[in-house]
Parts: structure tokens; sequence; C-alpha cells
């Protein structure tokens, strides 16, 4: 037996098999844009163990088409792990064995948390595109009901790519003693406008589908499936970067020949085909344009007319950023944006520039030198809470 | 810790703001965290300086120096650093403006190239000098403006800079003993210049 009481050096590994659970809140839910949803569901996933003063939990928050299985699986059979595993899990970068990880599928989602494919308690019918407009501070206010529910009055910390750094973000403002870091990547204070204009052009091609019928296909029996294709295909392409669509398709070719007068198609044709497809089967398309709207409408500094130093003069956390050198939608300028912001408040808040070929889709991806970055912050914060 | 480094956080009041440029591994931020509560930053670019800063909580921003300081306010830090790392910036000139802009004080400290080792290499040899604290050789060497002390000082009166006060560390400057002073000769025996210079 051990004699002394150093955490067990284990490597990386796996959480396993993980459950879904379910948080049923009866209260309602005032909207930051009007309305309330009477009551929601959240459906959660949790890695870890809580601690007995409940001092090393991490919320994950997700990103445009994320959900609650975050790390794991959930049967032996299944050919991929949750989507932040290379992430999540004993040893790994955020650590299973010493934090108590808690992640979501946010309200307005399609993976069993209250969205549009719920039913309406008022009409006894499917929100569809009745679901409320849902915004970040939405999403946080829920969250925090769930941490409730679950006994964390603080979070060591609060993780978020993209969309999900802008939870993270909120969480910062909204509740400035429940989270002790916010750790932002790939993330923005508010969208560019070059990124709204994306946003629209993949709302269109859903609202514009036949099949879309104002967002009641339910009712039609039909779904538009065409238009989830289209939008998925637009944004892949703007999360990778040129190089590495080069990289890894080049312009070689799947099929066809012209001197046979058949068709060609380009493999990067075909692989863009197979993602829309892949996601069109899975997504809901009322999710997809209530999740880009609160997107294109998160701006925390609109109330201090543009000032985000006067928002980052309302948090408490400690901030770490980690932006990718490739990534032109959230590029490593918005986090810098707020990295100064953050100084100028007196925040304590750290912003490294993490060189990757992958473009926006690297928050996801093992980065050596972004794990590791992670990994060092996490390591520091374990100790700091006594994680 | 390096003893230019004890220097300067003895120069530095407690809850000061401090921007420290070219941080490293956050060394002296950390002491100063520790010993000062000071809200301190540094900036680097050095991916394994960055992570050795995260793990031992400091504040460390990736910028490059030579892309300029524009993000940081007038008068916005009450004392701004810059160790070892003047000789490898594009324009010390206009670093030196920067910093003084940023802060009302700042803290230099840069090798001294008129050293006698130096002078001696250069004169005895007829190549560039190579020394424990000057690794590089001519062609990959970081440091592209190397000067002396008198250099410097010519700088600071062309600026009319206050220059509050110069010390001399010798050239056993990384071990915690050797102790920095004023001293004769300085631009002859000594190895590290320290200037702590005002508007």
């Amino acid at each position: 037996m051990s004699l002394n009481n150093e955490p067990q050096q284990t490597s990386p590994g796996d959480v396993g098999l993980v459950q879904p659970a379910t948080f049923a809140c009866e209260q309602p839910l005032a909207l930051q844009r009007g309305g309330e949803l009477t009551r929601f569901d959240l459906v959660y996933e949790t890695y870890g163990e809580l601690n007995a003063d409940a001092s090393n939990a991490i919320l994950i928050c997700h990103a445009l088409s994320g959900n609650h299985h975050a790390a794991g699986r959930h049967a032996e059979s299944d050919r991929k792990p949750g989507w932040w595993d290379v992430c999540i899990g004993p040893g790994k970068a955020i650590d299973t064995n010493r934090f108590y990880v808690l992640a979501l599928n946010n309200l307005g989602g399609c993976d069993g948390s209250t969205g549009p494919l719920s039913v309406n308690p008022a009409t006894n019918d499917v929100f569809g595109p009745d679901f409320p407009t849902v915004t970040v501070r939405d999403w946080v206010e829920s969250q925090a009901r769930l941490a409730d529910h679950l006994g964390i009055k603080r979070f060591a910390a609060i993780i978020g790519g993209s969309l999900g750094g802008m939870q993270a973000l909120q969480w910062a403002i909204d509740y400035p003693d429940r989270l002790d870091s916010a750790v932002l990547i790939a993330s923005s204070a508010r969208l560019t406008t070059q990124n709204i204009a994306f946003n629209k052009i993949a709302r269109s091609a859903i609202t514009s589908d036949a099949n879309f019928h104002n967002g009641r296909y339910a009712e039609h029996g039909v779904l538009p499936e065409q238009g989830l294709r289209v939008a998925r295909m637009l944004g892949h392409i703007t999360y990778l970067s040129d190089h590495a669509l080069a990289e890894r398709f080049g312009r070689e070719i799947k099929s066809g020949d012209p001197d046979q007068g058949s068709e060609i198609e380009f493999q990067v044709e075909s692989y863009l085909d197979y993602q829309g497809e892949a996601f069109s089967q899975r997504f809901d398309a009322n999710t997809y344009l209530l999740m880009t709207r609160a997107l294109d409408l998160f701006d925390p500094a609109a109330e201090y007319d543009g000032d985000l130093t006067a928002v980052f003069a309302q948090t408490r956390a400690r901030f770490l950023m980690l932006s990718f050198s490739t990534d032109w939608r959230f590029s490593p300028q918005r986090s810098t944006d707020m990295s100064n912001a953050a100084i100028s408040a007196g925040r304590d808040v750290s912003h490294a520039i993490i060189d990757s070929p992958h473009g926006h889709d690297s928050f996801l991806l093992p980065v050596p030198r972004y794990i590791d970055a992670l990994g060092a912050y996490l390591n520091r914060l374990a100790q700091v809470t006594n994680a | 810790m390096r003893s230019d480094l004890a220097l300067i956080a003895d120069l530095i009041r407690p809850n000061a703001r401090v921007l420290d440029l070219g941080c490293g591994d956050g060394e002296l931020l950390a002491e100063l965290a520790a010993t000062k509560q000071v809200n301190g930053y540094g900036l680097d670019v050095d991916a394994d300086n960055i992570r050795r800063c995260l793990e031992r909580g400091v504040n460390v921003i990736e910028q490059d120096l030579n892309l300029g300081l524009d993000n940081f306010a007038d008068d916005s830090f009450d004392m701004v650093v810059m160790t070892e790392t003047l000789q490898s910036v594009h324009n010390p000139s206009d670093m030196v403006d920067a910093m003084l802009r940023i802060a009302r004080e700042c803290i230099v400290t840069f090798p001294n190239f008129g050293h006698w080792r130096c002078r001696a290499h250069l004169l005895l040899r007829g190549s560039m000098p190579v020394a424990k604290h000057l690794p590089h050789d001519w062609f990959n060497t970081p440091n592209i403006h190397l000067c002396t002390f008198k250099d410097f000082e010519r700088l600071c009166h062309d600026k009319r800079l206050n220059i509050i006060e110069r010390l001399v560390i010798d050239a056993k400057s990384n071990d915690a003993n050797s102790t920095p002073r004023k001293r004769p000769a300085a631009n002859l025996f000594g190895a590290t210049a320290f200037y702590h210079l005002g508007r």
C-alpha cells in the first residue's frame, strides 16, 4: 500500500459506458426575449465523482450541433464516443479522476432536452416553430437550475468551445460567484457580420426547402432534409481551413470520367454529401434555426454601448482563452478582443493562440499544444480548488 | 530566483499593475503575485513558456511584441518590465517609448555588449562574441540589437528619459547570491545592465 497521498498516476483512459439522465424542472422559466416555458427537461451526463464539498465540478457547454453526450459510449457497439472524448476522461486534460464533469443538451436542442420536438403543454402538439426564442442567457439560467439540482453552488470551471464559450462568458457575467474559471475556446464576445451572414445563408437553405412548411414539417410527415444538408455543408467548409481541406482531399476525383461522358465527382463533394446527409438525419431543422439565432443575438457588450471592458468588469472569474491560428470564423483576434477587455477590467486572463491547420474545428481535435495548454491550466485549477 | 528578478521584485509596490514583456516561464509574476498581490500579466510567444505560466497560475497572453502594444492603453499599468528581451525586438527605441506610454515607470535589463569578455572576444578572435549569456552565433541569434551601457545611455539622453536607477549585474547573474551593484567602469565589467526609467 502506498503511504503518500499523491494522486495515482494513470495513463489517459476513457470514461467507459455512460448513461444520460434527465432533470425535470417544474418551475417556469421566463425567457429573455419574452414568453416563458412553464416547465422543461434537460438531458445531461456526468463523468467522475462530485467530491464532499462539491468543489470539483466542471460544466461543459456545447456548441451549435453538440449535445449532452460529451464523453464515453452509450453501448460497447457505439462507433464513436461522445463529441469531446479527446479532452474528457481519466488522466485527460479534463481529468475525471479529479473533476466531476457535467455536460447537458441545451434548451431548444433536439437530443432529449425540451425543444421544438417536445410537446407544447399549451396545445398538446409539438412546439415546432412555436418554440420560443432562447438566448445564451436563458441557457445559463436553465443550467444554473440544473447545478442547483445537483448540489453544485460553484463550478471549478465552466468550459466551452465556440457557442459554448459564449455560455461560459455569460455565466461569468450573470453568476460571477458561481465559477472559479471560465475557459473560452475558439469563441467570441459577439459574432462578426460575416458570421451572421453565413448563418443567414444556412437558415435560408432550410426555410426555402419545399418540405419546410414554415417549420411545421412534422405535421406534414416530411423533413426539410435538403435544406439541412446545404446548411451543414456550408457550415462545415467554414469550420475548416483552406489548408485543411486541400490537405485532406486535394483535387482527388472520387468517380466519373469526362472521356466516357460521365460526370466528375471530386472527393470533397462526396465528403460534403456524406456530412450533409448524416447531419440531416440526426438534427432538427427548427433547432438549427434556433441555435444559429442564439449565436447571432449574443452580444453582452450591447448593454454597455459596445464597451467589452464594462462587461468584464461585472465578472470575477479567471479566464482562459484558447484560439486557433487558422480559425477564420472565430479568429484569434476575437479572443484577443476579449483578453484585452479582461486586462482593462483587471481580471485574471490568459490567452494562447494555438498553431493548428484545422480551422475552427480544431477545438474538437487532439491538437497536442491545445490539449497540453488546457491540461496545464486545469491541473493548476485542481490544486487551487482542492479538486 | 534569478538575482535580476529579485531586484525588480523589490522595486514593485504591493497591489501594483505590472506588465511583463517577454515574461518567459512567469517566474517574476508568480513571485509578485505570491508576495505582493500584484495584478500582473505577461506577454510571450513561446509555447513552452506559455504552458509553464498556465501551470503556475500566471496570467499570460500570447502576443508578439514586434507587432506593437497598441492594445494597451496609456497609463494602464503601474510598471512595465522587460528582462533580457530589448536586444531582440525589431525597434528598441519604439519599444521603450511604448513602455513609458503604458506606465510612468519601466524596468529594462539587457546584456551589456561592452563587457570586457565581448570586447576581448572580438579583439583577439576577430569574430562575434559567443558567451554563456550570449550563446548564439551571429546568423541565428535572436539578439539583433545588442548594445552597450554607453549606447543605451545615449538613447535615454536623446529621449530625455529620467533614469531613476542604473545598476550592474555581474556575470554570475543567474546565481541567486550574486549581488547587483553600482560599480565604476560598468561598461567594461557589467554583464547585465539594469535600468529603472521614468518619463
